[in-house]
């Protein structure tokens, strides 16, 4: 009986409900109320400005701004669901961004700013994981202090300059030329990463872990998880998916900035929460956090269309922020 | 008025989901006096104290304080009476300063303000008082010794106007000076008049300080109010013990165990060098060892722990003996997979005649002899080989300091062997040293004769050790995780290629293995979290079977798990110790290890005093040995 156990093959099959059922047992509530809003907030967009909100223009904006924003986000949502945090992801894109396209790294051409981009937000994410996880610091603290240095030392790269990309291989990717049917690269980078951030967090044994160490720390580290190294990799995820980000905003803004992801680390926490991810690990999902992210990427747009200054934007968000908190609460309690 | 008891309780009952921890429990305390409570772990004593302080509300029953019923809604409402407790557990927050800790949630202030100098001389009259003149009530609490944090929680029950003081095994954590001071506190408080409540394991600190006895036992009152210097240590135990639930404990296999003979580990390693693949022979069950039963307690608690005969002894037992050299020995199996055993017994049968045949071959015939005991303890002296099967778990001179002392014990596949021991004993921290979770400040672990990497869970679980940790909880399962994923937890290797995880075999393993434990529902979508205590303990289990582990460390396995559920688990641990398993139980209920392990060994504080088959002890002389720590020879 125990060959039963080990050989899952043979023998007993699991009562497998229909698929129909499974799958949509398996659509989060949350994620509905999610679509709902964002249909609500379409739905607003074209009663009041009908033509500027739906145009082709005003869609592909709204994806390519989604989509520096959101590769940051799906990085963060593994962090948090394994129980740590992340607040360095704005500094790190910065320093990536300004290290990628100082003159030396110029002349490489796009290889070698991408090249940067990502080595300079793995080097960061490895310095967080390895304080984070052998230090042992709190996630919260090292990555405070990754927030500081990188923003600092992208600072004194740039010498506060705008250091403008001449590389025209990375420019034209921004161009509506390079658009494959209608869709930016970039969105279509963004498409990717959350693709396989969704295979990985739901599919992959570093997924199922991530959830483990972040549900229950000290069960998965007597169930024979390795809990430090999985932190260390999760902080390089985000680290590498800052990188891709930075590689992403030199595209879009043809330049490398120190100020460039000023405040991503709030952006994408909040997106986060609000799609669902628990904020003390354990629970969460990608969907929910791509979500989030088209949801407050769709306000700002929102906003700026009806000439509503950034002022009232940053109320709403905590408005929802609070909102989907709450929801949340309402749900697990119960 | 004045002839009323300071405090009396009656009819006090009540209940947790599953369990009844108070049933109409009687108690009263005069002004004065020093009321000791006994019982073992899960009688009541914790509820009890609880709800004299308020934290916990009866379900029914009366508490009068100075003849006139009193309502104990809330820990300000007990302690408005005078009711203090000194919880197991300190309850201080260690960086606030000692005066700060004596006056949290009452401080010394005029409107807000706080008035720091004459909160600390009262604090530091209170130290003077208890006899702890050199605590300054500036230190934060957290630098003081666990000795002088006790001080600090009794300055702090002082601080109100005092009238009964409950102390929760108060001197669990002292050495025997301060315990001395700890009774010259108690000595005087008693002599203002204060009532003591003292709970405590250790009779003798009861024959000493105490007034009367009240023995709680399964949430009833055994009795009350007995003499505390006069009444026999034999009739206290006994009113702890004999319990009236009787679970049904699986019957062991008949098996020659408790027939210890001294071995050292040259003998297991020789043992250990068998010739692969064979089934294991039976006629070195009938070797001297199991003349040697007469022995049981002669052993000295340090030495090589007693080795059972080998567990096949049924199936062969009738063969001759053979002489023990070490010739004899190496066709004892080493099989590679013993939960198989059952196949194995089949097997054996089957092979009976090659292994004869076998037997007939100098060592030289088997080049598996020629290893060399690499485990050879120089404490050990000449040893008679015993023919056994090898051990599955070694521990050598395994110790972690402060939490027990150097541990030798073989468990061979097919035995359960049980640590008792009361809380605090070290039982639960050899179990998570064992499994590698706590890293040893000496000695080690071996499984099949292979030492783990020390303080390493990942080696621990490779080699096929795992844990059912005692908090299952917060320790063991993942709350918000289906059944599927918390079974797989320790096998994801299994269900992934490339690091992508197949989860239909995954859900069919997880699925295949809970109905094996019979787990139900058998559902394996549902939350673990739904789940009842027993069952969420055979998820656990599950998890481990599916990821073949060989030893099993069970603590507490039966924590949280309602009456019913328990004989079905007993009845599972003994098939799997059965299917060649090697388990290691801890439990604080005595009659659970002497009904369900083969041999017992008894802790008491971080040492073993006692190693027995199970059969040759009962729960009289566990406790007695427990609380007295008496030597058992």
């Amino acid at each position: 009986m125990l060959t039963a156990a080990t050989d899952p093959g043979a023998g007993s099959l699991p009562p497998t409900k229909s698929p129909a059922r499974r799958a949509v047992s398996r659509i989060d509530l949350r994620h509905l109320s999610l679509l709902a809003v964002l249909g609500a907030l379409v739905v607003v967009g074209a009663l009041t400005k009908p033509s500027e909100f739906l145009s082709t223009d005003n869609l592909q904006l709204i994806l390519t701004q989604a989509s520096v924003i959101g590769v940051v986000t799906v990085g963060v949502t593994f962090v948090i669901i394994g129980g740590g945090i992340d607040l360095s992801v704005g500094a790190i894109v910065a320093l990536a961004s300004v290290w990628a396209t100082t003159v030396a790294t110029q002349e490489y051409g796009l290889p070698g700013i991408l090249f940067c981009a990502l080595l300079v937000g793995l080097g960061c994410g490895l310095v967080n994981g390895l304080l984070v996880a052998y230090g042992p610091m709190v996630p919260f603290i090292a990555t405070l202090a990754m927030l500081a240095s990188a923003r600092g030392l992208a600072l004194q790269i740039s010498d506060g300059r705008t250091q403008v990309v001449t590389v025209e291989s990375v420019l034209d990717l921004g161009l509506p030329d390079a658009y494959v049917l209608g869709i930016p690269p970039l969105v279509l980078i963004f498409a990717a990463v959350s693709v396989l951030g969704w295979l990985v967090l739901g599919r992959t044994t570093f997924g199922r872990r991530t959830v483990a160490i972040g549900g229950n720390p000290e069960a998965s580290r007597l169930a024979g998880i390795a809990v430090k190294r999985q932190r260390l990799l999760l902080y390089l995820l985000s680290g590498l998916c800052c990188g891709i980000a930075a590689f992403m905003l030199v595209v879009l803004t043809g330049s490398g900035q120190n100020t460039n992801g000023n405040l991503y680390e709030l952006d994408a926490i909040a997106a986060a929460i609000i799609g669902g991810t628990l904020l003390s690990g354990g629970r969460g999902t990608i969907t929910g956090s791509v979500l989030g992210v088209l949801v407050f990427t769709t306000i700002t747009n929102l906003f700026a269309l009806n000439n509503l200054q950034s002022d009232v934007q940053q109320i709403a968000k905590g408005a929802i922020i609070v909102a989907a908190v709450l929801v949340q609460k309402g749900r697990t309690s119960s | 008025m004045a002839a009323a008891p300071l405090l009396t309780m009656s009819g006090i009952t009540k209940s947790f989901p599953g369990v009844r921890a108070l049933d109409g429990v009687d108690l009263d305390v005069e002004a004065g006096e020093v009321h000791c409570l006994l019982g073992q772990n899960g009688a009541g004593k914790s509820t009890l104290i609880k709800v004299l302080a308020g934290a916990h509300q009866p379900d029914e029953g009366r508490i009068s304080w100075e003849g006139r019923e009193v309502r104990l809604g809330s820990p300000v409402a007990a302690m408005r009476l005078g009711i203090a407790t000194i919880y197991q557990e300190l309850d201080l927050v260690e960086h606030l300063s000692v005066t700060e800790n004596v006056f949290l949630g009452h401080e010394v202030a005029t409107r807000g303000f706080l008035r720091v100098r004459t909160a600390r001389e009262r604090a530091a009259a209170l130290l003077r008082r208890l006899g702890h003149p050199e605590i300054d009530p500036r230190t934060l609490v957290g630098a003081l010794s666990a000795a002088g944090q006790q001080i600090v929680s009794m300055a702090r029950a002082l601080s109100h106007e005092v009238r009964l003081i409950v102390m929760d095994e108060p001197s669990a954590a002292l050495d025997p000076d301060e315990v001395g001071n700890l009774f010259r506190i108690v000595t005087d408080l008693t002599a203002q008049g204060v009532a003591v409540v003292y709970i405590s394991h250790r009779l003798e600190e009861i024959r000493r300080i105490g007034d009367r006895v009240s023995v709680l036992k399964d949430g009833r009152v055994a009795a009350r109010g007995l003499p505390a210097r006069t009444t026999a240590t034999r009739e206290v135990v006994s009113l702890m013990t004999g319990r009236e639930i009787a679970y049904v404990f699986p019957p062991r296999p008949t098996r020659p165990y408790g027939t210890p003979a001294r071995t050292g580990d040259e003998a297991t390693t020789d043992r250990r060098s068998g010739d692969s693949g064979s089934g294991t022979t039976g006629p070195e069950a009938t070797g001297p060892g199991e003349s040697g039963s007469g022995d049981a307690h002669s052993w000295d608690p340090w030495s090589k722990d007693p080795r059972p005969q080998d567990p096949y002894a049924k199936t062969t037992a009738s063969q001759d003996s053979v002489p023990h050299d070490s010739g004899s020995q190496d066709h004892v199996s080493q099989d590679p997979n013993p939960r198989y055993r059952a196949s194995q017994d089949r097997r054996s049968e089957d092979h009976r005649s090659q292994d004869h045949r076998s037997q007939d071959h100098g060592p030289e015939d088997h080049p598996s002899t020629a290893l060399t005991p690499q485990d050879h303890d120089p404490r050990s002296g000449p040893t008679v080989p015993t023919p056994l099967t090898p051990p599955l778990l070694s521990l050598q001179s395994l110790t972690r300091k402060g939490e027990f002392a150097p541990l030798d014990l073989d468990v061979h596949p097919g035995e359960i062997v049980g640590l008792a021991g009361l809380v605090g004993s070290g039982r639960s921290e050899i179990l998570e040293t064992v499994a590698g979770a706590r890293r040893p400040s000496a000695g080690r672990v071996l499984v099949d004769g292979k030492p783990l990497r020390p303080g390493s869970v990942p080696a621990a679980v490779r080699a096929g050790i795992g844990l059912a940790p005692e908090e299952r909880k917060a320790q063991a399962l993942l709350m918000l995780e289906p059944v599927s994923s918390n079974v797989s937890l320790s096998s994801l290797g299994r269900f992934s290629t490339g690091g992508w995880l197949d989860g239909r075999r995954e859900r069919a393993a997880a699925l295949a293995g809970t109905r094996d434990l019979s787990l139900s529902p058998a559902d394996p979508d549902r939350p673990v979290r739904t789940l009842s205590g027993g069952n969420q303990q055979k998820v656990v289990l599950a998890r481990w079977l599916l990821r073949e582990c060989r030893v099993l460390l069970l603590d507490e396995p039966t924590r949280g798990v309602d009456v019913g559920a328990r004989s079905e688990l007993y009845a599972l641990i003994r098939r799997l110790a059965d299917e060649g398993l090697a388990v290691l139980l801890v439990s604080s209920e005595v009659p659970e290890v002497l009904g369900l392990a083969d041999r017992v060994l008894v802790l008491r504080e971080g040492v073993v005093v006692h190693r027995a088959p199970a059969t040759e002890l009962d729960e009289h002389r566990v406790l007695d040995l427990v609380m007295e720590g008496a030597p058992s020879c």
